[in-house]
C-alpha cells in the first residue's frame, strides 16, 4: 500500500523571538530568525510516520513564500519528505487567505492525484486558520481541521481522527481523498537527518509562478484580487508603567501587595 | 491596492526598511523597492520622511453591494445549549446594525435539530430575529453539513455582514463558507467598526494610530475589522471593500453580552435546508466530553498564571496553590505550553485565550508580545519575577521583583490577613 501525501507548509518568523523598540515603538526584526511553522511540523511529521509504515509512500511538501522559502523545503526534505515545490511570484505576493488558497489549490491540482493533504492548523505569523479549509473547499474535498490523534481504517480508504474541541474531543470518520489539519497534540516532529540534509540540498526543486499554475493575475491571486484589504495597521498603544513594589523581606514585599491590591477594592 | 515608491523622491535612507514588518522592501542600489512580500500594511508610508511612498487605491468594483442588508450573527450551539460567545455576537452585532442604519438588524442563526427553544434566549440578549435552520442531519456540527446550509442562507437572504465566534467550530465553519461564497473572511477579530467615527474614537483611546487622515464624517460604512497580526506584535484593520458579505470570526471574551430583557420577542424566519445524506462526508463516530478540568480562562475573576520562570513543570503545583488560595484559575505562557508543562488549555495569549480578569498574576513570566495580548486589558496586573528588565512590568499596575517560589508562599499565607493588613495602614 503506498499513499500520495502532500504537505502545506510556511515559513514563518519565530513570533516569540520579536520585540518592540520601548522608544520608536516599532517592530525589531533584525535577527529574528525564519523558521518552519510549528503545526506544519507536526503535519509533516504525521505524513513521514505514514511513509514510515508504507514506505512506498510518496511526500510532496508544497510552500508559497519568497525565493528563500525553499530553505523551508530542504528542511521538509532533510526531515524525509520527497519533494519540495516553492510557489513564488511577486503576482502571488499580498494574497489573503481567498488568492493564497487559490494558488495552493491550483499547484495540487497541477501535480494530479492525492490521497491526503496534511497542513497545519494556522500559522503563528497570521494566525488565520483559514488556509488549510479554503483549500479543501477549492479542491471541493472534505477537511477535519485541529486534528490531534490519526488513524488510517483497516479499507485504506477511510480515516479516523480526533477533532479537538475547547471541551473535548470528537472521533470523525472521514473518506479520501481529504485535508486534515494539524495541532500539536498529534505528534512530536522529528529532527533532519544528516543524510536527509545532504541528500535535500542536491535535490531538485521546482519553482511555480503563476504563469506555470495557471491562474489569472487579476481576479485569484496577489494583492489586486485579494477580496480583503489591509486599512490601517498599528501598534497597540503600551499601558502605562506601574508601581514597583519594595520590600527588605519577602513577607514585605507580599504584605504591600496585599495593601495596595485591599486599597484597590479588587480583593 | 498596492504600495509603490516615487523613485524621485527616495533618497535611500532606509527608514522603510526597518519599519516594515514583512521584510517586503529590498534596497537596490540607493532606491527602496517593494517586494512579493508586501502585504499593503502602510507601515512604511507612515514612517517615510521624504513622501516617497504611496497606497494606490483602485476604483471599486462593479458588484452591486446594496443589495446586501442586516448583520447576520451565527449563534452557535452544542448539545443544545448556546455558546457564551453567541450572546456577546449578538450583542456586538446588534452595536453594528445600529451603526449602519436605524432599520438595519441583527439575526441570530441557529443551526441543529430541536433547538427552536434556543430563539428566546436570542430575543432576550438583543436579537432583532432568527434565523432558525433545523434538520435531522444537523444534530451535531459537520463542515460539509453546515458549510452547506449556511451557504444556501446567505445566498437567499443576502445579509450584509456575518460574525461567527473564533472557536474550534466557528474557524471550521466560517472559511469554507466564505470560500464558497468568494468573499473576504478575516480571523479572529478582537474589535469591529462600522462608522469612521466610532473607529476614530477607538484608535484615539487605544492605539499608536494617527488618525489625522481619517475623516470622521465619512459616509464609508464598511466593516472595519481589527486584529492582532503577527504574534499579537501588530494590529491591522482589515476591509472588505469590493465583495459581500463581509465576514469575521470574533474571539470569544472580548465582546460585550447586554443585560438580559426576559419577554424579549422578535422576527422568526424559519429557512428550510435542502440536505441529504451524501451532502456529508464525514461520520461522528463519538463526542466525547473532556475528562480533564475544565479551564474556564474566560470567567474567571482571578487567574494565576505561570511561565518559564517557574524553572520546571512542578512549579504549576506552587501556581495551582496559589489559585486554589485566592479563587482563581491557573493560565500560563505559551513558552511553558510550548515546553509541555501544562496543558494548551490553560494558555493565555495571542495563540491562547484572551483574558481580562478583575486581577491577572503573572509569575515567571518575561512577557513576550504574543502573551501581553491575551491579557493586557485586564483590570489589574501583578508581576513577579526576577528580571528587573522583563516586558512584563512595562504593563504591570504592581511589580514585584524577586524569586517567586518565596514571594507566592507569603502570599498565600497573608491573603486571608489583607483586610487586617489594610487597616493597620489607616491607623
Amino acid at each position: 500500500m503506498a499513499f500520495k501525501i502532500i504537505v502545506c507548509a510556511k515559513q514563518v518568523p519565530d513570533t516569540n523571538e520579536i520585540k518592540i523598540d520601548p522608544i520608536k515603538k516599532t517592530l525589531i526584526r533584525e535577527g529574528v530568525p525564519s523558521i518552519l511553522n510549528h503545526d506544519d511540523a507536526n503535519a509533516l511529521e504525521e505524513a513521514l510516520k505514514i511513509k514510515d509504515q508504507y514506505p512506498d509512500t510518496h511526500i510532496t511538501v508544497i510552500t508559497m513564500g519568497p525565493p528563500q522559502a525553499k530553505d523551508l523545503l530542504i528542511e521538509c526534505m532533510a526531515m524525509g519528505a520527497d519533494d519540495g515545490i516553492l510557489l513564488s511570484d511577486r503576482a502571488l505576493g499580498g494574497s489573503d487567505t481567498w488568492a493564497t488558497s487559490n494558488a495552493i489549490a491550483a499547484a495540487i491540482g497541477k501535480l494530479g492525484g492525492f490521497d491526503l493533504i496534511f497542513a497545519g492548523r494556522q500559522a503563528i505569523d497570521g494566525d488565520t486558520a483559514q488556509v488549510g479549509p479554503q483549500i479543501a473547499e477549492k479542491l471541493g474535498i472534505p477537511q477535519v481541521t485541529y486534528v490531534a490523534d490519526f488513524s488510517i481504517d483497516s479499507d485504506m480508504k477511510h480515516i479516523t481522527v480526533h477533532r479537538a474541541l475547547e471541551d473535548g474531543y470528537e472521533i470523525i470518520k472521514i473518506e479520501t481523498p481529504c485535508m486534515l489539519t494539524a495541532i500539536k497534540e498529534l505528534n512530536t516532529p522529528r529532527h533532519m537527518s544528516i543524510g536527509g540534509i545532504f541528500d535535500a540540498v542536491k535535490k531538485d526543486m521546482p519553482v511555480w509562478g503563476a504563469k506555470d499554475l495557471g491562474v489569472d493575475t487579476d481576479r485569484e491571486v496577489g494583492l489586486e484580487a485579494s477580496p480583503t484589504n489591509v486599512y490601517r495597521s498599528f501598534t497597540p498603544a503600551p499601558k502605562g508603567k506601574g508601581i514597583v513594589i519594595e520590600g527588605d523581606t519577602d513577607k514585605e514585599l507580599a504584605d504591600r501587595l496585599l495593601i495596595n491590591l485591599k486599597k484597590k477594592h479588587v480583593i | 491596492m498596492a504600495i509603490e515608491i516615487i523613485k524621485e523622491k527616495c533618497i535611500g535612507c532606509k527608514l522603510c526598511l526597518k519599519a516594515c514588518p514583512f521584510e517586503a522592501i529590498d534596497m537596490v542600489g540607493k532606491l527602496a523597492v517593494i517586494n512579493e512580500k508586501c502585504t499593503a500594511c502602510n507601515q512604511c508610508i507612515d514612517v517615510c520622511k521624504f513622501s516617497a511612498i504611496v497606497k494606490t487605491e483602485e476604483a471599486e468594483g462593479p458588484v452591486d453591494l446594496s443589495a446586501y442588508k442586516n448583520v447576520w450573527v451565527y449563534a452557535e450551539q452544542r448539545a443544545g445549549k448556546l455558546m457564551n460567545v453567541a450572546l456577546e455576537l449578538i450583542g456586538e452585532g446588534r452595536r453594528l446594525a445600529r451603526e449602519i442604519s436605524d432599520d438595519a438588524k441583527v439575526y441570530a442563526v441557529l443551526v441543529g435539530n430541536g433547538i427552536s427553544g434556543l430563539k428566546t434566549e436570542c430575543f432576550e440578549y438583543g436579537a432583532d430575529g432568527v434565523v432558525m435552520i433545523e434538520h435531522p442531519l444537523l444534530e451535531n456540527f459537520t463542515t460539509d453539513g453546515y458549510t452547506k446550509v449556511f451557504f444556501d442562507a446567505v445566498n437567499e437572504y443576502k445579509p450584509e455582514i456575518v460574525l461567527f465566534g473564533a472557536t474550534h467550530i466557528g474557524r471550521d465553519l466560517a472559511p469554507r463558507v466564505a470560500a464558497r461564497l468568494n468573499t473576504g473572511l478575516t480571523a479572529d477579530c478582537t474589535r469591529l467598526d462600522v462608522k469612521v467615527s466610532s473607529y476614530v474614537d477607538y484608535a484615539k483611546k487605544n492605539t499608536t494610530l494617527d488618525t489625522s487622515t481619517l475623516d470622521p464624517n465619512s459616509d464609508d460604512k464598511g466593516l472595519k475589522q481589527t486584529r492582532p497580526a503577527f504574534g499579537g506584535n501588530l494590529m491591522a484593520t482589515i476591509i472588505c471593500p469590493r465583495t459581500r458579505p463581509q465576514m469575521a470570526t470574533v474571539r470569544p471574551g472580548v465582546m460585550t453580552r447586554r443585560e438580559r430583557k426576559p419577554g424579549a420577542k422578535g422576527e422568526v424566519i424559519v429557512y428550510n435546508p435542502s440536505l441529504g445524506d451524501s451532502d456529508i462526508r464525514t461520520k461522528i463516530v463519538e463526542i466525547v466530553k473532556s475528562a480533564k478540568e475544565i479551564v474556564s480562562l474566560t470567567d474567571a475573576d482571578i487567574i494565576c498564571s505561570g511561565g518559564r520562570g517557574l524553572g520546571d513543570p512542578s512549579g504549576f503545583d506552587l501556581i495551582k496553590q496559589f489559585a486554589d488560595k485566592v479563587g482563581g484559575v491557573v493560565g500560563s505562557s505559551r513558552a511553558a505550553v510550548d515546553a509541555g508543562w501544562i496543558d494548551h488549555s490553560h494558555q493565555v495569549g495571542q495563540t491562547g485565550t484572551t483574558v481580562k480578569p478583575k486581577i491577572y498574576f503573572a509569575c515567571g513570566i518575561s512577557g513576550a508580545i504574543q502573551h501581553l495580548a491575551g491579557m493586557q486589558t485586564s483590570d489589574i496586573i501583578v508581576a513577579i519575577n526576577k528580571d528587573p528588565d522583563a516586558p512584563i512590568f512595562e504593563v504591570a499596575d504592581y511589580g514585584i521583583v524577586g524569586d517567586l517560589y518565596k514571594v507566592i508562599p507569603q502570599i498565600i499565607a497573608e491573603w486571608d490577613s489583607a483586610e487586617d493588613l489594610y487597616e493597620a495602614t489607616l491607623r
